[in-house]
Formats: structure tokens, C-alpha cells, sequence
């Protein structure tokens, strides 16, 4: 037995039996492995580190100590009160059209994308080449192609600056549409499907009470995706959203970095608590959802 | 299949297709119908403006425009620094994780997709920070070293930018090679070993090799980001907008064209001309890069 094999049966981890054997390696090359591994970390997480440490100080602590520790005085609290009574607490409202945005189109979206992906996956029709082909292409089309003449629509029909400019965008996601077709076709057997047909289910019943219940798992990873994607997006919200009532939180954050420039106003403190705590609901989901998400940027990048 | 249920299937697939034509097919119509047209001011600009045909002139203005043509080719040029760069490095992390045990590896895995879960503005934000002679550490630290560095110069900016794109892509780029890695038959390196292979060998010769869609996979998904890239230096621009100006990158251009100067027609064949050097950029880098394996 190998020294892989003696850990993997004691710790109960037999999933990996086949790593190849560490005695080929000298010890040396393990410990160069390590530490370029943690000289890596140690890159990805200082930044982070800065801002937490950052938004625990007042201005004078910002401006004045060492960057990478706690100045002397806790301020977290100052900040935060700060941050959302400033303006009339305006940040709470950014907050609050964030997780709107990102939360109902998202399940728009993902709904929306489990029912085409599964049209797609389990039919055979006219034209389903052609719309799994559209659902394709546009992953190449530039997010300027669409947004600013999405945007001249909408002013048609006097949707800009209103929070439908940034829900209806989300409920078409092509990419949740791929998602969605591809778990299809790693979880719904036609067996089931013709088993309930000859049952007498309708297509509709199917869909909900079958379908939907078994893509359950492919369904969390669209949505926790496509709920990313709408947190993260800055040039739709910046396009089309005019008034600062409706803004995000990332255009709110952008507006308040620019302010040193134009109005001399220094709300440094302000945009980085903000900013760690725009960080939070992401952090959530994924740490929640850590098994979907890992699976879907693997299979996103599979196409 | 029978006829009905085939209906009935392309039925769920209808609210999709409704929605995508009123949010893509009718908005790229939209831009391509617009770029055919010129916005004339009638008179001395007092009796309105009115919409005249001019065909491609707009077209040819787009691709003798030396600010637009000129801010592709320098995201092009930066492209070509700055994928490769973060690619080698997911590529070496990724090796470097896939040769350590599996617990080694779930640990040092998470810590370093941490930046891929930061917002990209975020992101931009917090690193703008760190560059800032005020409160950032990374000036103090270059004078503490003799070096005394401006990350917002014009000689800087793109470095300072490439860092940053560096730092939030290497995680996500490592996942995805680090899972194709995982596809490597494991029998290849005992039957290399026995042959006397070095890992550094097994590495060169058997992994990087097995890994190659995924490395062309996510250059080609970096390049499309690339052509695109508009929030970082959005987000620079409000620190040092003489460095970083309204025609930087090709999107900066087309929004200014939109919304500064209120230009949609020549915003719109902009945009148009984007989607055209995107598609035929990807389509150049296929090939190339799929060319040696047939």
C-alpha cells in the first residue's frame, strides 16, 4: 500500500486513489509546490485583507497607518452607520434594488431557461436547430450591440429608469438557456417522460411536477449564476438607469468614486465599507452554494 | 415522436424566443438600421433634425476613425500581454495543485478563487485603492524599495489595469484547467515514471499538451471579455481622467458617442463594427489555435 493509499483509507477519502504516488517526489519539490501554492494565496487574498482591514478605520487611520493592519480605534461601526445614513440612506436603497434585480429576474430567468433548455433538450421540432444556434451565437454578441439600442427602445415605450429596464433584460439569458438544455440532458430520461405519458400526465404537468422537482440541482446552478451575473452587471445599469433611486449598488459605488474629482468630496471611507459590503451577499451565495457554482463554471467552460 | 408532443415541446421553448427577439434580434436590427442613417440638422438647427440614408458612410467613417480604430488596436495589443500572462500562471497553478494531495489542493482551491467572487467593479475599486498614493499600500512600499511608482501614469495605467485582470481571472481560469487536468488518464504518468520521466517531464510532455482545449477555450473567452472591457477603466477614469480618456477602449467610444455626444447613429455602426472584428477575431483564433491538432 501506498502512502497515498494509508491516508486516503484512514481520513476515509478514497476518491482519489489513482494521484500518483508522492514517494516518486522528493520531499523538496513538495515543499516548492507548497510554497508556490501559498505565495498565490497570498496574492489573491491580500487585497481582500486590505479592504476589511480598511473599513475598520476612520479617515485620519486610512490615510495615516499601515495599510495591511488595524490602525489604533475600532470605526467599523462609525462607518457602517454612516454608510447608510448618508444621503438619506441611500446605499440601503441600492442594496435594495440589487438583491431585486438579482433575485426575481434571476428567477425569472432561470425559470424561463428550464423550460426552453428543456424544449430543446427532450423535443424534436422545426427550427430547434436554429434557436439552439441564435442561443449560441450570442454569446458572442457585444454587450454594446444590445444595450444601446435596447436602451433607445425602451425609452419608446417609457421603460428607462424604471426597475423593468434592468428585471425584462434578465428574464432572456441565453446562457442560463445553455445551462439549462445540457443538465437537461444529464438528468431527464426519455423513459420517464413516455412512463408519465402513458400514464396520462399533460406535457404542462410533466414539466412542472417531473421536470422541474428532478432539476432541481441544475436549476440552482443556473440561478446562482445568472444571480452573479446580475449583481456584477455595471454597463446595463449604467445605460439605462438614470435617476439614483434605482441604481445598483456597483453604479451607486462608482458614482460615489467619482465624486473626490468632481465635487472635491471624499467619500473614500464610504465606498470601501460599501464595497466590502457588497461583497457580502455574494460571499453567502457561493459559500452556501459551493457545490452548484463549482459545477457550473466547469460546465460553462465545457461547451 | 408523436406530432402533437412535438408542438407541444417547441411550446416551452416559446416565451424564450419571444423574449429573444424583442431583446436581441430587434435591438441588433435596431443598431444595423440605424447605422444607415446620418442625423441631419434641417435649416440652422431650429426646424429639428431629420434622418437621412447615407448607406456605409458611416461605415467607412467608423474604420477610418483613428481615436476608435486606435483604441481597438490598443486593447488588442494589451490582449496579447496580459491573457497570456494570467494564462500561464492558471496554467502553472493548476499543475501545481493537481501534483499535491487532494485535501492540499480543496483548501489552497478556495482561497484562491476568493477574487473570482468579488464584483468586478468592486474589484477595480478595491485595487484603485491599493494603487492610491493616499491611502494604499503599494506606494510606500515601492519607496521603501527605492522605486516610486505611480501606478496612475500614462506609462502605468495598462500595467495597473493587467494586474488587476490578472488577479480576479487566475482563479477562475485555474478551475477550468484544473478540471480538465483532472481528465488526464492517471495510467499515462505511471507508464511515463516507469520510462524514467521527471514530473516536471510528465508535466510538459503529457499534461500541458492534455490541457490545451482548455487553455484555447479560455483565451478565446478572455479575448471576447478583452474587446470589451469598459468598467476598470470606467472606474480609473474617475481617478485620473487625464490618463485615461473618454475614447481608452472601444466601448468607452461607443458610450460617449451615445450618450456625451448623442451620436446613436455612429455609436450604433461602432458597435456594429465591434460584434464584426469580435466575431472575426474569434473565429482567427479557432483556427489558430485548433489548426496543429487536425
Amino acid at each position: 500500500m501506498t502512502m497515498t493509499e494509508e491516508r486516503a483509507a484512514t481520513t476515509g477519502k478514497v476518491r482519489r486513489l489513482n494521484r500518483p504516488d508522492p514517494a516518486a517526489r522528493s520531499r523538496g519539490g513538495q515543499r516548492f509546490l507548497l510554497v508556490g501554492l501559498a505565495l498565490a494565496s497570498m496574492y489573491s487574498l491580500f487585497p481582500v485583507w486590505w479592504l476589511i482591514v480598511a473599513s475598520t478605520k476612520d479617515r485620519t487611520g486610512l490615510y495615516q497607518s499601515n495599510g495591511l493592519w488595524f490602525s489604533d480605534g475600532w470605526h467599523l461601526w462609525d462607518n457602517l452607520r454612516q454608510l447608510f445614513t448618508y444621503n438619506d440612506g441611500i446605499f440601503l436603497r441600492w442594496t435594495a434594488n440589487s438583491l431585486l434585480y438579482a433575485g426575481v429576474g434571476s428567477l425569472g430567468g432561470t425559470l424561463l431557461a428550464l423550460a426552453t433548455g428543456y424544449g430543446l433538450a427532450r423535443f424534436q421540432f422545426p427550427g430547434r436547430n436554429l434557436v439552439f444556434a441564435c442561443v449560441v451565437g450570442s454569446f458572442l454578441i457585444p454587450i454594446a450591440l444590445l444595450t444601446l439600442p435596447l436602451y433607445l427602445l425602451f425609452s419608446e415605450i417609457g421603460l428607462v429608469d424604471t426597475p423593468w429596464a434592468m428585471l425584462i433584460p434578465c428574464l432572456i439569458n441565453p446562457f442560463s438557456v445553455y445551462l439549462a438544455k445540457v443538465y437537461t440532458e444529464a438528468t431527464i430520461p426519455y423513459e420517464l417522460l413516455e412512463a408519465a405519458r402513458i400514464d396520462g400526465a399533460g406535457e404542462l404537468r410533466i414539466f412542472f411536477s417531473i421536470v422541474l422537482r428532478m432539476m432541481t440541482t441544475g436549476g440552482a446552478t443556473v440561478f446562482l449564476l445568472a444571480f452573479v451575473n446580475t449583481w456584477n452587471a455595471f454597463f446595463l445599469p449604467l445605460t439605462v438607469l438614470r435617476g439614483e433611486e434605482n441604481w445598483t449598488l456597483n453604479l451607486g459605488l462608482y458614482n460615489w468614486s467619482g465624486k473626490r474629482l468632481e465635487s472635491g468630496v471624499d467619500l473614500t471611507s464610504l465606498v470601501l465599507t460599501g464595497a466590502l459590503l457588497s461583497i457580502v451577499p455574494m460571499a453567502i451565495m457561493m459559500v452556501a452554494m459551493r457545490r452548484y457554482w463549482r459545477s457550473g463554471v466547469t460546465l460553462g467552460a465545457l461547451k | 415522436m408523436i406530432r402533437s408532443q412535438r408542438w407541444k415541446g417547441a411550446a416551452f421553448t416559446v416565451p424564450f424566443q419571444l423574449g429573444f427577439v424583442f431583446l436581441y434580434l430587434l435591438p441588433i436590427g435596431y443598431a444595423v438600421y440605424q447605422s444607415l442613417y446620418h442625423e441631419q440638422q434641417s435649416g440652422l438647427g431650429l426646424g429639428g433634425a431629420t434622418e437621412k440614408f447615407v448607406g456605409l458612410d458611416n461605415y467607412k467613417e467608423g474604420l477610418t476613425d483613428s481615436a476608435f480604430m486606435g483604441s481597438v488596436l490598443r486593447v488588442v495589443l494589451f490582449a496579447c500581454v496580459q491573457i497570456p500572462v494570467m494564462l500561464l500562471i492558471s496554467l502553472v497553478l493548476a499543475l501545481l495543485l493537481d501534483a499535491v494531495t487532494a485535501k492540499v489542493a480543496g483548501r489552497f482551491r478556495i482561497l484562491l478563487l476568493v477574487p473570482y467572487m468579488i464584483p468586478g467593479v468592486v474589484a477595480a475599486l478595491v485595487w484603485i485603492n491599493l494603487y492610491s498614493p493616499d491611502v494604499g499600500p503599494l506606494t510606500p512600499l515601492g519607496d521603501f524599495f527605492g522605486f516610486h511608482w505611480n501606478f496612475f501614469s500614462p506609462s502605468m495605467v495598462w500595467p495597473s489595469i493587467g494586474n488587476l485582470l490578472t488577479w480576479h481571472g487566475i482563479g477562475y481560469n485555474m478551475v477550468i484547467i484544473y478540471s480538465a487536468l483532472q481528465g488526464v488518464p492517471r495510467e499515462l504518468f505511471e507508464a511515463a515514471r516507469l520510462d524514467g520521466a521527471s514530473e516536471w517531464r510528465i508535466a510538459r510532455s503529457i499534461k500541458v499538451p492534455f490541457v490545451r482545449g482548455a487553455l484555447v477555450l479560455t483565451g478565446m473567452l478572455s479575448i471576447i471579455q478583452m474587446l470589451q472591457i469598459f468598467n476598470e477603466p470606467a472606474l480609473f477614469r474617475n481617478i485620473t481622467p487625464q490618463t485615461v480618456d473618454d475614447s481608452f477602449t472601444p466601448i468607452m467610444i461607443i458610450y460617449n458617442q451615445a450618450f456625451n455626444a448623442g451620436n446613436y447613429h455612429y455609436a450604433a455602426t461602432l458597435s456594429v463594427l465591434l460584434a464584426l472584428i469580435l466575431g472575426v477575431g474569434s473565429f482567427l483564433f479557432y483556427r489558430l489555435t485548433s489548426r496543429e491538432v487536425d
